[in-house]
This record gives C-alpha cells, sequence and structure tokens, in this order.
C-alpha cells in the first residue's frame, strides 16, 4: 500500500466512523461539499459530513472517455483535466461558486444549457463507490460504457441529494468538444421560438443549446447553439438563418452567455427579493408559452422550453398554483431559491403523492432508501 | 440468437400432485379475467415458452398468460401477489441470458398481445407504445417522418421495446446514439401487487429519486412494464462507413483508441477477427480482405458535409494506426455489403459447428488486444474455437465459442471457456455483461464481479419493488447461499454449475 492510498483509507474510515456514531445515536448526517448549492433543496440543521478531504482524480484517459474522481474533488479540477485532452461533461453542470465539487454536482443532479442535446448527468454515470448507512464500502456499475450486470444503482445517486448514501467516487463518461460552436440570436416572440426549436430538434441539425429570455406578454430573444462538426455547424447556419433573422455573435461574448445561464449569472437572473422565489418548471416539449400569476419580468426558457426560470411571490398558494400549471402539462415544479423573508419549512419540491400516477412510487422509495440506510442517516429530507 | 441444441427432456418436478394442483387453482383464478386462447396451461402448448433465446436452460412453467390489456396485466399480478405466485415476464422472448426462462411454480406473463403504437408525435419527436412493439417496427411507423428510434439490438427484428427496457439494450449505434436508457422518457409499469406507476415523464426529470434509471435493465424483476414513451431522433442525411485491415490485432485495438482519443465518436465502431472473417466471407461473400487479422469497421453518419469531414479525419486516424489496407463505401448498397459480414456473424458461426456459446463481456478498451490473446490462450486449453466479432468502440465483446453441443463434454469445455473469460473481463476492469444481462446464464458470474454487501443491496432494491419477491426472482441476483456454493464448487472444480438443470 502506498502512502496516498494509507491516507484516503484513514479518510474512509473517519466517514465510516461518523455514519456509525449517527447511525447508533439516531443522528443524522447531512453530506456537504463546497457547499455553493447549500440553499438548493429542503435546508436542515443537522451535522454535516464534509466530502473535501476525499479529493483527487483517480484514473483518466481520454482515449476511454471515462474520468474517475473522488467526490470532494473541486469540479473545476475536473473541467480544467478534461480541457486539457479537448474533452467535457457536455451537460455542463453549473457550479454556483467556486468551491464547487464533483461529488456535489452529482448529488444535485443539475445540469447546464447542454442538456437538451447531451442528456442529465445520469445518462453519464457509469459507476461508483459509496458508504452505506451501515458504512459498508460498495460499488456498483464500472468504468465501461455498456455494463447491465445488476441494478444501475449508480444511476440512482445524480439528484439523490445525499439522502441514499455517501458518494465516495464516480466514474463519469465524457465526450471530445465539438470541433465548432456557432451561437445565433434573434427577437422572437416565446410562442414562435418554443415552435422553430422543436422544429429543428426533429432535424439532423447540431442543435446544442437554445435559451429564450423575454417578458410575460411573449417578447423576447432567442440564442441558439450549434455545436458539432465543422461542416455541419457551416451548412446549418443558412437553414436556420432562414427561417428566423438571427445574427451570429462573437465566439468569445457567446461562451459568456452560455456560461452565465449556466451559472444563473445572467441579468435576467437578478437578485431575488426577500418574498420572491425563483421556480424550476420542468416541461415536456409539446407545453407552449404559459401564464404564471403575478411572475416578474424577465423569464428564462432554456432547453427548447423543458426547462423555464421564473421569479414570482415565494409563498404557499403561488407554489400551488405553479404546481398544478406545471403538472396539468405533465411536468413539475421547484422552489429552486427563496428569498430570505420566506419560511424556509417550505417544501421545495412536488412530492411524488402530488401526482396521481407516481403515488404508490412513495412507499417504493421510502423502501428503496432503507435498503441503502436502514438507521436513517441521511434521511435529512433535502430531497423528499 | 445462441443457437443450441434443442433438447426434449424436461427436468421432473420434484412433487407432480403438488404441482398439478398449485397448477389447477392458478389456472381456475386466472380463467374469469381471460379469453380462453390467451390461457394456456397443457404442456403441448407451454412448451414453446420453456426457454427464450438461450436455449440450453429450459423449465416448464405452470401456466402461460397472454394479456391484451393493461387491466387484464393488473388483474393478472394482484392474483398472482395474493396466491403468491411468481411471475416471468416476457416479451419477444429473443434474449441471450434465459431472463424469461420460466419457474416450475410459476406463471409465463407474455406482453406479446400489447403490441400497439398508441401514438406518434414528430413535434416533441415521441412515440409511445405497448411493450411488445418490436424495436424496428417504431423505426419503420416514424421513417416517413425523418425520424428513427436509435436503439439497434442485433435482434431488433424480433425483440419487443418490453424487452429493451428490462435489458437496457444497445446495439451497434450505442457509443454516438445511447442504450435504451438514453431513449426511453418514460415507463409505464405494474408493481408485483397490481398497483399501476409511471417511471420517468415527457419532462427532463421527474420529482424524489430517479427510479427510471434502476426499472431499466432491471430484467423483469422490480415490474411489468405496460407502455414505454420513446425518444426519435432525426434520421442522418447520410452514413458511410470505413473497413480498414489491419495484420495484427495490437494495431486494430490501438486504432480504436486512436479514433476516439481523435475526438471522434463515429456512429458505430465494430470489430472482427480472422477467424470470423473467413467464416462470413464464405457465407455473405461481401470481399472481406481474408489476409487481415482483424477488420475495423467505422461509420459515419450525418449531413453530407458532417460525414464527409468525418471519413477524413478517420481515414487519416486509421492510416497512421498502421491500417493495411483501407476501403470507404462509395454509396448506399456498398456501405450495407460492407455491414453484411458483421450482421451474419452469428449465422455464419453456425455454419462452423453444431452450436455456439455467446459471451457478452465489456472490458475498457485499452485491453481488447490484451483478451483477445488471452482468449487465444483459452481456444487452445479447452481445444474448443472461438469467433471475435464485438462492438470495439464501446468495449462490448462478444466471442461465440464453437462446441458441439452433442459432446456432453464439449459443452462443458465452452461453459468453462465462457467463465473463464468473464472473469478475465472483471479483472481487466470490466463486466460480465454490455448488453444481454445476467438472467440465469451469468448467475454465478455475479458471485465474482460483486461482493456479499453489493448483492445485498441489490436484494435491498428488489425488496422496494417487491417485498415478497415474487417478479422473476430467480434471475440476475445470486442469494448469498448460491454465491456460497459456486466458492466451493470453483475451488474443486470440475462441476457443473446449475446442477438442477438439465443439459445436453
Amino acid at each position: 500500500m502506498n502512502v496516498s492510498d494509507a491516507i484516503s483509507n484513514a479518510t474512509i474510515d473517519a466517514f465510516r466512523e461518523q455514519i456509525l456514531n449517527a447511525a447508533q445515536n439516531n443522528a443524522q448526517l447531512s453530506i456537504e461539499g463546497g457547499g455553493t448549492k447549500s440553499w438548493y433543496g429542503n435546508p436542515n440543521r443537522f451535522t454535516k459530513l464534509d466530502t473535501r478531504t476525499y479529493s483527487g482524480i483517480l484514473e483518466y484517459q481520454p482515449e476511454e472517455l471515462v474520468i474517475t474522481a473522488c467526490a470532494g474533488t473541486p469540479l473545476k479540477d475536473i473541467e480544467a483535466a478534461l480541457k486539457e485532452k479537448n474533452q467535457a461533461l457536455p451537460f455542463e453542470p453549473p457550479h454556483f461558486g467556486e468551491q464547487a465539487t464533483f461529488g456535489g454536482a452529482i448529488a444535485a443532479g443539475l445540469a447546464g444549457p447542454g442538456r437538451i442535446s447531451a442528456g442529465n448527468f445520469r445518462d453519464f454515470v457509469l459507476g461508483a463507490r459509496i458508504l452505506d448507512g451501515k458504512g459498508q464500502d460498495l460499488s456498483f456499475g464500472g468504468k465501461v460504457m455498456k455494463n447491465v450486470a445488476g441494478y444501475d444503482v449508480s444511476r440512482l445517486l445524480p439528484g439523490s441529494m445525499g439522502t441514499l448514501s455517501l458518494l465516495l467516487e464516480a466514474s463519469v463518461k465524457v465526450l471530445p468538444k465539438p470541433a465548432a460552436t456557432a451561437t445565433l440570436r434573434c427577437q422572437i416572440s416565446q410562442e414562435k421560438a418554443l415552435r422553430v426549436l422543436n422544429e429543428w430538434a426533429g432535424q439532423p441539425l447540431p442543435l446544442s443549446a437554445s435559451c429564450w429570455i423575454g417578458n410575460a406578454s411573449g417578447e423576447g430573444e432567442l440564442s441558439i447553439r450549434l455545436a458539432g462538426a465543422a461542416a455541419a455547424v457551416k451548412s446549418a447556419l443558412p437553414l436556420i438563418n432562414s427561417l428566423v433573422m438571427a445574427s451570429e455573435v462573437d465566439p468569445q461574448s457567446a461562451e459568456a452567455f452560455w456560461n452565465d445561464l449556466r451559472e444563473h449569472q445572467l441579468a435576467a437572473f437578478g437578485m431575488l427579493a426577500g418574498d420572491q422565489t425563483l421556480y424550476r418548471l420542468a416541461l415536456p416539449a409539446a407545453c407552449g408559452k404559459i401564464d404564471i400569476p403575478h411572475a416578474e419580468d424577465e423569464l428564462v426558457l432554456e432547453w427548447h422550453g423543458q426547462q423555464r426560470w421564473i421569479k414570482a411571490p415565494g409563498n404557499e398558494a403561488t407554489f400551488t398554483a405553479i404546481k398544478n400549471i406545471a403538472s396539468s402539462h405533465g411536468g413539475h415544479a421547484t422552489r429552486f431559491k427563496q428569498g430570505a423573508n420566506l419560511d424556509p419549512a417550505f417544501q421545495r419540491f412536488t412530492l411524488l403523492s402530488e401526482q396521481a400516477h407516481s403515488k404508490a412510487l412513495e412507499t417504493v422509495q421510502e423502501r428503496l432508501r432503507f435498503a441503502f440506510d436502514p438507521a436513517g442517516v441521511f434521511a435529512t429530507k433535502r430531497l423528499p | 440468437m445462441a443457437k443450441m441444441v434443442a433438447m426434449n427432456m424436461v427436468i421432473p418436478p420434484p412433487d407432480i400432485a403438488a404441482i398439478s394442483a398449485l397448477q389447477a387453482k392458478l389456472v381456475s383464478a386466472l380463467r374469469p379475467i381471460l379469453p380462453e386462447y390467451a390461457l394456456l396451461w397443457e404442456p403441448e402448448d407451454t412448451i414453446p415458452y420453456e426457454c427464450d433465446g438461450l436455449a440450453a436452460y429450459r423449465r416448464m412453467p405452470l401456466a402461460v398468460a397472454l394479456p391484451e390489456t393493461e387491466e387484464q396485466v393488473a388483474q393478472i399480478l394482484k392474483i398472482c401477489f395474493e396466491m403468491q405466485i411468481p411471475v416471468v415476464p416476457r416479451g419477444s422472448g429473443t434474449g441471450l441470458s434465459g431472463g424469461a426462462m420460466p419457474i416450475s411454480q410459476g406463471l409465463v406473463l407474455s406482453l406479446a398481445k400489447l403490441k400497439k403504437i398508441l401514438s406518434i408525435d414528430p413535434f416533441t419527436r415521441t412515440a409511445v407504445v405497448q411493450p411488445g412493439v418490436r424495436n424496428l417496427a417504431i423505426s419503420e411507423a416514424v421513417s416517413h417522418l425523418g425520424l428513427y428510434y436509435a436503439p439497434d439490438p442485433s435482434s431488433q427484428i424480433a425483440c419487443s421495446i418490453g424487452g429493451n427496457v428490462n435489458e437496457n439494450s444497445g446495439g451497434v449505434h450505442c457509443l454516438k446514439y445511447g442504450l435504451t436508457l438514453h431513449n426511453v422518457l418514460r415507463v409505464r409499469g405494474i408493481l408485483m401487487n397490481g398497483d399501476i406507476v409511471e417511471f420517468g415523464s415527457l419532462a427532463p426529470d421527474s420529482p424524489g429519486l430517479d427510479l427510471l434509471a434502476i426499472v431499466m435493465g432491471s430484467e423483469g424483476m422490480l415490474a411489468v412494464v405496460t407502455e414505454v414513451t420513446v425518444k426519435l431522433v432525426a434520421k442522418p442525411k447520410l452514413a458511410r462507413v470505413i473497413m480498414a485491415s489491419f495484420d495484427d490485432i495490437e494495431k486494430g485495438g490501438n486504432a480504436v483508441a486512436a479514433i476516439i482519443a481523435a475526438g471522434i465518436i463515429p456512429a458505430g465502431l465494430e470489430m472482427m477477427d480472422k477467424a470470423t472473417t473467413r467464416a462470413v466471407e464464405e457465407f455473405v461473400h461481401a470481399g472481406y480482405d481474408l489476409d487481415a487479422t482483424a477488420i475495423l469497421l467505422c461509420e459515419s453518419d450525418g449531413t453530407p458535409e458532417e460525414v464527409a469531414e468525418e471519413i477524413e479525419r478517420m481515414t487519416k486516424v486509421l492510416e497512421e494506426s498502421g491500417a493495411s489496407g483501407i476501403q470507404i463505401s462509395k454509396d448506399e448498397s456498398e456501405r450495407l455489403k460492407f455491414w453484411s459480414g458483421r450482421k451474419n456473424a452469428f449465422p455464419a458461426a453456425g455454419r462452423l459447428a453444431p452450436d455456439y456459446y455467446c459471451m457478452d463481456g465489456t472490458i475498457p478498451r485499452r485491453h481488447i488486444a490484451t483478451l483477445l490473446k488471452r482468449i487465444a490462450g483459452m481456444e487452445e486449453k479447452y481445444g474448443l474455437g472461438c469467433l471475435n466479432v464485438f462492438h470495439a468502440g464501446d468495449g462490448n465483446m462478444h466471442p461465440l465459442i464453437l462446441f458441439n453441443g452433442a459432446d456432453q463434454d464439449e459443452w462443458h469445455r465452452a461453459e468453462e471457456f465462457g467463465t473463464e473469460i468473464l472473469e478475465a473481463c472483471v479483472e481487466l476492469g470490466g463486466t460480465i455483461t454490455g448488453e444481454h444481462g445476467v438472467g440465469i446464464e451469468k448467475i454465478n458470474s455475479m458471485c465474482i464481479q460483486f461482493g456479499e454487501g453489493e448483492r445485498e443491496t441489490f436484494w435491498g432494491v428488489k425488496s422496494a419493488f417487491d417485498p415478497d419477491k415474487l417478479l422473476n426472482p430467480d434471475k440476475a441476483i445470486p442469494t448469498l447461499n448460491r454465491c456460497a456454493e459456486y466458492g466451493r464448487m470453483r475451488i474443486s472444480g470440475g462441476k457443473l454449475p446449475h446442477p438442477e438443470l438439465e443439459r445436453f
């Protein structure tokens, strides 16, 4: 055993001890990396389990298209290592701060602009090593692209928000960066934007991301990103332009724009007033323009309209109304971030029991969590 | 499909009288909810269901139900739940790992009659289909819209989407277009207790834990699929394939890595060894280079401009990797000709030996040459030939072990050979199955790939969906006892796994 193995074993032993102690005392642990997304999900005051002591890239071979790293590794280190080999996480997970970790990004399961073309975080997870609620050191999945041995447990972790087990390491598929990209921008109504985006998505075009920003009455600006082989991007430009009057954005401002969108740094996200909430709506492609009562300008629509960001009053009545609108279209809504004056105890998510077709899954989910964590060490309710 | 000698011997059930009584009870409970033709229990009717695509493993069920509606499926499950009778869901029966092998005291629940395409929406690029719809039928139904369903397992003419969901099936194009997991938005299913639920949705995500991810590839053990919403993608305008010859396996393996390292994700990246090339050439006359040690097929698809660019880049990488010959398909018919050998590798293998055993291990790409060399050593050790044809781009190997099933000793050696290949895959950092599933066939190898803690967690997952362990309970996840027994057997050596099963 070399020195670094000894250090990582000691770190894992310390995690295990913390878990077993908590289990013995019927206590809960709130897993945290850099704390950049601590505002996301239902808050708690439980003791923290800091993952940052377990950090480092364990294996990265560009020709395998897989990176394996410890949960506490800074996300920016992962991205820097990939960038050096001209690769990337194509779903562009948001950092929301310098200190964001790999494990935190997986636990949050969020994705950025590239999600609509590349898929979400779970699509890219190939394997995971965890400590379960009994302190067992377990490995699921692997480092290969195709693996159907046993249930795909590692793909349960993205978006589980630390409520299932402690993630130690994960292997994630990566992709080469596209050979060429171009960003186009045009003034267009929300209705037309949603229509053309879906039409383009059904054609062999290298459409990689979209963002419409505008007011509640439906006037706004659409940005689209094309990415792929140089020839594909070049040949798509006139096709797009024949439908909308778009102009190309210079590469530098384009990159800044998509990055600011991913990190919620665009002016449209602005400051959140004390009694306001930033709602996230996840909607089917078929959902057209929807009207949210008391929504504030500007609205941000990503993923061809399948992810919408809306600022509105944070009270229960508004959330209920928004949830109802989302579910009537086959989607769901989240209180993504709420203002300082609102009750922290407000439920941030749509519950399984609030949807007829997922009611019976509430019991399944409960039993599933029990299988990983019988003592409820990770039962922080951060994700209900 | 793993062609194997038909075996007419059926294991004598432990207690015939008890089984007949149970059968009578089950049949009379199911009769009121199913039309007469949709419930089979006479041996001459149920015999076609005694195995799936892995014909070496067979068993007769108590009965076979062929419901035509979701409501009937729910009722059947409720009845079996109340009677505590195990249920084995079945799609088209093309599976290669025995995942649909019946349970002697259980029901086979065939979803084959639920075969309607319920809706197609070109605007949102989705289709809602019943589980018995054939994989290829989806692409055929949306072809006129310029769309298709991307995952294309070799059995796509026959295999059903419900089976694809349960196996998380891949195919030749999954390197670029993903597995079933990446192409299904929503699965409607029924839990063992009869509760109807939906996993995933048409929205990009759903509340709670991502249960759709765990249902994918769950081999019919968590829920019975009754409806699937698939993603449709735009048909590429053009596809062309490069056929490259290598005089050395190592060079071929390295070429695969070099293409990926160059930032190219080909639409397909397949490899055949010399033995396969010779076998298929005799069968399809595609003009393959018979002197090549390995042949690599690299496909590019997209717009004509895109394809031209990618073909040029790939050709350059292949030349730099030391390809001894390169041919690029000039038109669609030549493309299909180049592919014909790859697609016919299995039937061609069937001409070389009475039987073959198809393995499915997956390894990191960089170890392709290592594994192939080890397999060559095993051919000598076991005195059996082996064809290597595989999804090189994903490191998913399909060694076809050739043997004569009429010879008990050869079948025994073939099995040992297969097990050793799987052990090598795990040792090289891979997995025992990339796309065919564990089923009954690789259940012992699960003891090698996973430790006790992981297997216990799998059982926990199973119990979360099906606490009484009634849904396909003898597949995919070995019990503690089974692994303990297997461990002893491996040590003593020489004994067959599955002593309860009859072999040829």
